[in-house]
């Protein structure tokens, strides 16, 4: 056996704290090891060519790399051996960044910390045996969550690349957030006019299955080959049938809230959320429906043209095959309310969200483009901007910067003055975050052109008097405190995940964070990557993203997914569970405890029934290993033999 | 007195990306724990637990996904019942069930390994050699 030990300074991130010639030193006297260098930076050209020369010239059979995280790097050195001519699994990384150097201070605790691994990762490597991948078919067909602007970008990319895609949207309608805009910063672009194009594009790609009013109930499977159970949700409209008349919406006598415009306006129990939905097809909600609250009603089904109502429709559950999945499931406002008691915790009509604001100044929305503030219908004259409400304030357990509020709040400053001649804005804000192409000329186009009144500081209270509204704040400039009267007042309410992103993300099997924003692999350079295989992330569920943020990942994602499905098939991970079919005594607790149906029984020839692994299905988690009672089945890569050796080798 | 000699056996998805995160964000941590990287907590064989506190291990941790977040679906909730069990009898081989500890953290909660990190060594330190 002939070990080589690569001891990477990494510049100064290791070298700065472990002193890494002593870890080569260390490593020479260590068993089998008969090369040990260090390097200056492993990953680069030179640092693998040295691996590959040092490989070649000694003749080594197994290499240990004392680096970065092997979750950065572990593919990319596998690679390098496989170069040099040897069996990619015969290396071992130990982290003696993330776990050693950037963690201690001491140079002798981490020097010793890091020697240690270097033993472990010895002990471990010498008993790796070679391992050798085999490829699966995948299923070229895509799935997409979310019909916003991401999910609309995202299948229309990849469907154009000739693969088929499904694009899962759980509202009545595509269009997302981005559909209920009325202009788009920093150019003042008609929403609707730029989206609806791309949302009938995605309805009559021939490559594309729209499927509104659906939520993922489950996923099974792994990186091409996905089994999704997607359920079709009762809407009591057949869609084949329905020509988006809208005489059901017309006639129904069951008032409900109006969710596309935000709160403002009403809606009614059956109805199509606004006139340029995609697809145009009615849906009823039975919790607002007369019907099925009271038991009798029956007007949309008698006055419906197209007798496309039907009351006993059911949910439907179909499962499909999907080889790769990308989720691209949004955002919505942050709840504001119940953390602001003091701007009214919504018990002012006058106090509205940035997005109750884009509808009422939206002509398509509930008062066609005429701004009325919602208490008595009268047009403001006096529009003051809170802006960084629930976002960039610890005090509500919310420090993230929501992105893009600094910037609509110029669009809104801007389009009131535009809506209304004679009105006067003012902006308490915290700082103007303005860094995209073109933004810092438009915030100051909005105040110098549009005169809108810009205030540096945060807005304490806001309390009714005499009909108006009082918001006080404070000027951090002129160094004083200060009220305005206002008609109106719009809070830039920051992003919070869509509602049960968490719970897609557990279905899905992807991380996320305390807001339960998705989670990348890395955030530099794998962005639109989760840490599934297969899995990819576009727009806002990732954090809070603009528009051409959200297109421009959508499309990457898109790439990747292009990229994986181009192949036709994929490797597989030879890190699988074996059986020792000899020594099987065949009580299956192994095929008992897999999730993944991946162990099958096999009759031997004298008759005995055994355990066998079906390597394709078995994704390497090694809890079999640890069922089988005479410990007959064992995890590639990390058998109880290489477990102990480790433990053994740490604690000497 | 001799250092002690802390054992971390770590899931690779959630628990091991947690303590990169640590890492990542240079969140200072005592320097005792020597880390085991495992596909999942399902596959810590108790004996391998038992194990190390039999070569001389002052203590052992065991780090895996959150309740739900399982990469392999429902390996933590076997190693959960696994351990929860060994813990248990720990008492009755000698061992101190306190030098035992079984854990979640996720790939995004580097601050909260750093403190499992910190608390854990202090409470072996406290309890001294095994």
């Amino acid at each position: 056996m002939r070990i080589g030990v690569f001891v990477c300074q990494c510049g100064t991130n290791i070298a700065g704290t472990v002193a890494t010639d002593k870890v080569a030193e260390a490593a020479l006297a260590m068993r089998d090891v008969l090369h040990a260098e260090t390097l200056q930076y492993t990953c680069s050209d030179p640092g693998q060519r040295a691996i590959i020369d040092a490989v070649q010239k000694k003749g080594l059979t197994r290499v240990v790399i004392a680096a970065c995280s092997p979750r950065m790097h572990e593919t990319t050195f596998r690679r390098t051996i496989g170069q040099a001519g040897m069996n990619a699994y015969m290396m071992e990384m130990v982290n003696i960044r993330e776990h050693c150097s950037w963690i201690h201070s001491d140079i002798d605790t981490a020097t010793d910390k890091a020697i240690d691994l270097v033993q472990k990762g010895v002990a471990r490597v010498r008993r790796q045996v070679p391992l050798y991948s085999t490829t699966v078919p995948v299923t070229r067909r895509v799935l997409v969550i979310g019909g916003g602007v991401a999910g609309i970008q995202a299948a229309l990319d990849i469907a154009d690349s000739g693969l088929p895609v499904t694009l899962v949207e759980r509202g009545p309608t595509i269009g997302g957030n981005m559909a209920r805009l009325d202009k788009t910063f920093p150019t003042l672009d008609c929403s609707s006019c730029i989206l609806t194009p791309r949302m009938v594009e995605a309805k009559q790609h021939e490559n594309i299955s729209l499927m509104v009013n659906t939520e993922i109930e489950q996923v099974r499977g792994y990186i091409g080959n996905f089994e999704v159970d997607v359920r079709k949700k009762a809407t009591c409209v057949i869609e084949d049938k329905c020509t988006g008349c809208m005489i059901c919406q017309e006639k129904c006598p069951g008032k409900a809230p109006d969710e596309f415009n935000a709160g403002v306006g009403q809606s009614k129990a059956i109805s199509i959320p606004f006139p340029q939905a995609v697809p145009l097809v009615a849906a009823l909600r039975k919790e607002h429906c007369r019907r099925f609250i009271k038991g009798k009603c029956g007007v949309c089904k008698k006055v419906c043209p197209a007798d496309a109502v039907d009351y006993e429709q059911e949910d439907e559950i179909t499962t499909e095959m999907f080889g790769a999945v990308v989720v691209a499931t949004g955002y919505e406002l942050y709840d504001w309310r119940e953390a602001y008691p003091d701007y009214g915790g919504g018990q002012y009509p006058d106090v509205v969200t940035s997005l109750q604001y884009e509808r009422m100044l939206s002509a398509s929305g509930p008062t066609a483009g005429h701004v009325q503030r919602p208490s008595d219908g009268a047009e403001p004259k006096q529009v003051v901007f809170v802006s960084c409400v629930g976002s960039r304030d610890e005090s509500v357990g919310r420090p993230l910067c929501c992105s893009v509020g600094c910037m609509y709040i110029a669009k809104q400053a801007i389009l009131t003055k535009e809506h209304i001649p004679d009105s006067q804005s003012y902006v308490f804000y915290i700082d103007i975050r303005a860094t995209g192409k073109g933004y810092e000329e438009f915030t100051r186009r909005a105040q110098k052109e549009f005169g809108a009144i810009y205030l540096r500081g945060r807005v304490g209270k806001i309390y009714p008097s005499n009909g108006q509204l009082v918001v006080m704040g404070t000027d951090t400039l002129s160094g004083g405190p200060v009220e305005i009267e206002a008609d109106l007042v719009v809070l830039a309410t920051g992003f919070a995940a869509a509602r049960g992103a968490g719970e897609l993300a557990r279905k899905l099997n992807i991380s996320y964070d305390q807001y339960e924003f998705l989670s990348e692999s890395h955030p530099k350079l794998r962005p639109v990557e989760t840490t599934t295989g297969g899995i990819f992330l576009a727009g806002a569920c990732q954090a809070p993203k603009d528009i051409p943020d959200s297109v421009a990942q959508a499309g990457a994602a898109a790439a990747k997914v292009i990229g994986l499905l181009s192949r036709g098939e994929i490797e597989t991970s030879p890190m699988v569970a074996a059986v020792d079919q000899l020594r099987c005594i065949g009580c299956f607790k192994c095929r008992d405890v897999c999730s993944y149906n991946a162990i099958e029984a096999l009759e031997l020839r004298d008759g005995r029934q055994v355990a066998k692994v079906i390597d394709s299905l078995c994704q390497g988690c090694g809890v079999c290993n640890v069922a089988c009672p005479p410990s007959v089945v064992s995890l590639k890569g990390y058998t109880d033999n290489q477990l102990i050796a480790e433990t053994m080798e740490l604690l000497r | 007195m001799a250092e002690l000699k802390l054992i971390g056996f770590l899931c690779n998805w959630c628990s091991y990306a947690g303590a990169d995160m640590a890492g990542m964000a240079r969140m200072k941590q005592p320097g005792e724990l020597r880390i085991i990287r495992l596909p999942c907590t399902g596959r810590v064989n108790p004996l391998l637990i038992l194990k190390a506190f039999q070569q001389g291990a002052d203590g052992v941790l065991v780090s895996g996904c959150h309740p739900g977040d399982c990469h392999y679906n429902e390996g933590n909730y076997y190693a959960r019942r696994r351990l929860e069990l060994l813990s248990r009898m720990l008492p009755a081989f000698g061992i101190e069930p306190e030098r035992f500890h079984f854990t979640w953290v996720s790939a995004s909660e580097g601050a909260r390994w750093a403190d499992v990190v910190t608390e854990f060594t202090g409470k072996i330190e406290a309890m001294g050699k095994a």
